[in-house]
């Protein structure tokens, strides 16, 4: 099969002007469904059955559904209630831009808050009894002990959990928004090109996801000096590196 | 009509509907799945392949089909499936788009996607054994194949479980992406009759809780099989 | 067809090898008759374990021959490539002459102790399940576990898994046993179950090759004792000798700073 160059190009173009779309529901949807998630994470850490079992209901049901139902509960679900018409939340739900993210940060919260938890949980019980042998506790304990450790510990999901966020917004275009999946799937059903539409909108993406995957990187080996090679002086190098 | 109603077995209920299309959301994922773990198993086996080229290809997979959205996965088998079908029917004299059936089509694009996971699964379960368990069955003269099939193998099984029953979970809520290329499934379903009782609250609802079902019972299954296999294993405490 | 009783069991000739471009054997030969217990010693880092496992092709040498029973194992050494085995059915056959004892004992974790013992037996050497069973279940009985034969290796103790892991060699009916450490990895109370059991397979008039760090066992039970300094053999004879007279200086620091820390 021959690739249209020039038509590749076209494409391209037109899906680059869904970025933004793209870009915002992430960032709209990282932020307050981060926000929610550590306040279930929290719920689940506490000890309280009571906090505990909402937070662990909470998660069930969001992880248990598909994001699709999520946003079409809230896109074309809440229109049944004449109530909710009426009242202030109406501006907001009426529009898909904010169903979709309002759905996409619940839905993230759910994943983020596990992730979260892992964290908080990872930090060895030893550390958190050395730390109160020498008085700390509470807030102080875990700003200084728990919270550094465990934000490492989970930097690597969590930067799965965004690159699953930008390839989530993909869901957005279900309900008319035009994000680069949204542009991709109107020019497939105008031009029966799949293929270069699939090429051009799948590397946008993989872009993306890259530019994540860095950031995240870059972000754990600065938080984690001492995982690093330790500085070598002239004195203690090894003879001879080792192939 | 009240929820109960609209939901039962009468004759203005949608209950043989949503229980019909459970059963097709339950059919296509089971097919993605399969097709998934197929594909899955090739790409863990070429990643562990002697040749680079084999290495790059399995690479090249897993990272494209677990960085973009499932969709456009979903879009393109359609769409690219459906556009070579137009084009034989031309060849016979019909005109315009002729789309491709939804099943196969849905089956193969959450295969595909899922094949690209569960290639990770399978070669973190084998990266997981213990390396010198590999070197006495060697030491005894095993075999490749044998050594594969005897030693690896069955512990590899073991270690993906947890990995597999999450891949499945993914797979189930993926199929409900299946109902835009008009796969009656659950989703599909509900937009249907939401569309025509006006009632859109109580069918998603109402699918929310269908996936919610699915995804507890299979979640249990997947934990009851996790235990079973790991007897034997220490835990860390 | 090679005389039997008179063919070496091991012969090593010239064994070099190299990881990178660091060497870690610089040409060591070595011949093990049957019927000899032969007791590796040296200082860790010396090669010990790399010459145990050159024998059986777990590392392949860049120099050098390894014969067993007469046999020649063939080998591709080309200089500035990985070394090679040629034939890999040769490679697994001789390995299934060969039992190894490992340090971390690798019994496999998905099989009871029985299963670990007849493993190899039904599917290397095709030999009949039954009968296999039935051997496994005496072995298991003769290194003393044998009302463990049921139980994953997960639930045994370190002494115990090392004496499952010997009787798994054993049901291999090898012709020479290599053992790797064998009682490095276990708590000091535990040597002792293990020793016996390699003590009764020597007085058995075994072929054994020893690593190990066990001095009073090498120069009680081994018939020779060799000790590797630097990936060359630096001193070799029976340990009658070796241990009074030893010729190499460094082999009595050796000795002398093992017998201070035994005190
Ligand atoms: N797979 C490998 N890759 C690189 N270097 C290796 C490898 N295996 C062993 N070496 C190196 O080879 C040298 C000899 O190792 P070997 O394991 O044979 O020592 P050893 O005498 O058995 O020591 P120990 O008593 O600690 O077991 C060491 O310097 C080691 O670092
Ligand atoms: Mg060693």
């Amino acid at each position: 099969m021959l690739i249209d160059f020039p038509f590749l190009w076209e494409s391209f173009t037109a899906l680059l002007k869904g970025i933004p779309l793209t870009l915002q529901l992430t960032a709209l949807s990282v932020v307050t469904g981060g926000v929610l998630a550590v306040l279930l994470a929290l719920m689940r850490v506490s000890n309280k059955w009571w906090l505990d079992l909402p937070a662990q209901f909470y998660v069930f049901v969001f992880r248990g559904t598909p994001l699709l139902v999520q946003i079409y509960i809230i896109y074309y679900g809440i229109s049944q209630f004449p109530e909710l018409r009426q009242s202030w939340v109406w501006p907001f739900l009426r529009q898909a831009y904010w169903c979709a993210a309002l759905a996409l940060a619940l839905n993230t919260a759910a994943y983020s808050a596990e992730i979260i938890r892992g964290g908080l949980l990872s930090v060895p019980a030893g550390q958190i009894e050395a730390a109160r042998a020498t008085g700390m506790s509470g807030f102080l304990l875990m700003r200084r002990i728990i919270f550094p450790q465990a934000l490492r510990q989970m930097l690597p999901g969590y930067s799965n959990e965004i690159i699953l966020m930008v390839k989530s917004t993909a869901l957005a275009s279900t309900v008319t928004l035009m994000e680069v999946t949204g542009i991709a799937a109107k020019l497939i059903s105008q031009s029966y090109r799949p293929i270069e539409l699939f090429i051009c909108a799948g590397a946008i993406y993989l872009a993306l996801n890259f530019i994540v995957a860095r950031l995240f990187a870059a972000l754990e080996y600065a938080l984690s000096p001492e995982r690093r090679p330790a500085p070598v002086s002239a004195a203690d190098k090894p003879e001879k590196a080792r192939a | 009509m009240d929820y109960l109603q609209l939901m039962g077995f009468g004759p203005n209920g949608w209950g043989y509907g949503m229980l019909a299309a459970t059963g097709m959301t339950v059919a296509v994922a089971l097919c993605g799945y399969l097709i998934g773990s197929i594909l899955g198993s090739l790409g863990a086996a070429a990643a562990f392949s002697r040749f680079m080229l084999l290495r790059g290809i399995a690479g090249f997979y897993t990272t494209v089909l677990r960085g973009i959205p499932d969709l456009l996965v979903i879009y393109l088998f359609y769409f690219g499936s459906s556009s070579v079908i137009s084009g034989v029917a031309a060849l016979f004299g019909a005109e315009g788009f002729v789309g491709a059936p939804a099943f196969i089509t849905g089956a193969m694009a959450i295969g595909v996607v899922s094949g690209a996971y569960q290639m990770q699964v399978f070669r973190g379960a084998v990266l997981a054994l213990a390396k010198g368990e590999i070197e006495a069955a060697r030491a005894y003269g095993m075999p490749s194949f044998l050594l594969f099939r005897r030693i690896i193998l069955p512990q590899a099984a073991r270690f993906a479980i947890p990995g597999m029953g999450n891949v499945w979970q993914l797979v189930l809520k993926e199929s409900a992406l299946i109902s835009v290329i008009g796969l009656v499934e659950i989703m599909r379903q509900s937009q249907i009759g939401a569309g025509s009782t006006r009632q859109p609250f109580s069918f998603y609802l109402t699918a929310a809780a269908l996936y919610l079902l699915i995804t507890f019972v299979s979640g249990r299954g997947f934990r009851l099989a996790e235990r079973r296999a790991m007897r034997g294993v220490r835990r860390a405490a | 067809m090679p005389d039997l009783a008179n063919t070496p069991a091991v012969v090593l000739s010239g064994i070099r090898k190299s990881y990178g471009e660091h060497e870690v054997l610089h040409g060591v030969s070595l011949t093990a008759n049957e019927g000899d217990v032969i007791s590796i010693l040296g200082s860790s880092g010396s090669g010990k374990s790399t010459l145990l496992r050159c024998i059986n092709m777990l590392e392949v040498p860049n120099a050098g021959s390894v014969s067993i029973h007469g046999e020649t194992i063939a080998l591709d050494q080309k200089p500035g490539q990985q070394p090679r085995a040629r034939d890999n059915a040769q490679v697994n056959r001789l390995r299934a002459k060969a039992g190894m004892v490992f340090q971390s004992f690798n019994l496999w974790s998905h099989l009871t102790i029985l299963e670990n013992l007849i493993e190899a037996p039904v599917h290397v050497l095709k030999r009949d399940r039954k009968d296999a069973i039935a051997e496994a279940e005496t072995l298991l009985a003769r290194v003393g576990i044998a009302e463990k034969r049921h139980a994953y290796p997960a639930h045994l103790s370190g002494g115990q898994q090392q004496r499952a892991a010997i009787a798994r060699a054993l049901a291999m009916h090898p012709s020479v046993m290599l053992f790797d450490e064998p009682t490095s990895a276990l708590d000091p109370e535990l040597v002792g179950e293990v020793l016996k059991v390699m003590r009764d397979l020597a007085a058995e008039g075994r072929t054994m090759l020893i690593v190990t760090h066990e001095m009073g066992f090498a120069r009680d039970v081994s018939t020779r004792t060799v000790f590797l300094h630097n990936g060359v053999i630096e001193e070799e004879g029976p340990p009658s000798l070796v241990f009074r007279n030893p010729r190499s200086d460094r082999f009595r620091q050796f000795i002398s700073r093992d017998e201070r820390e035994a005190r």
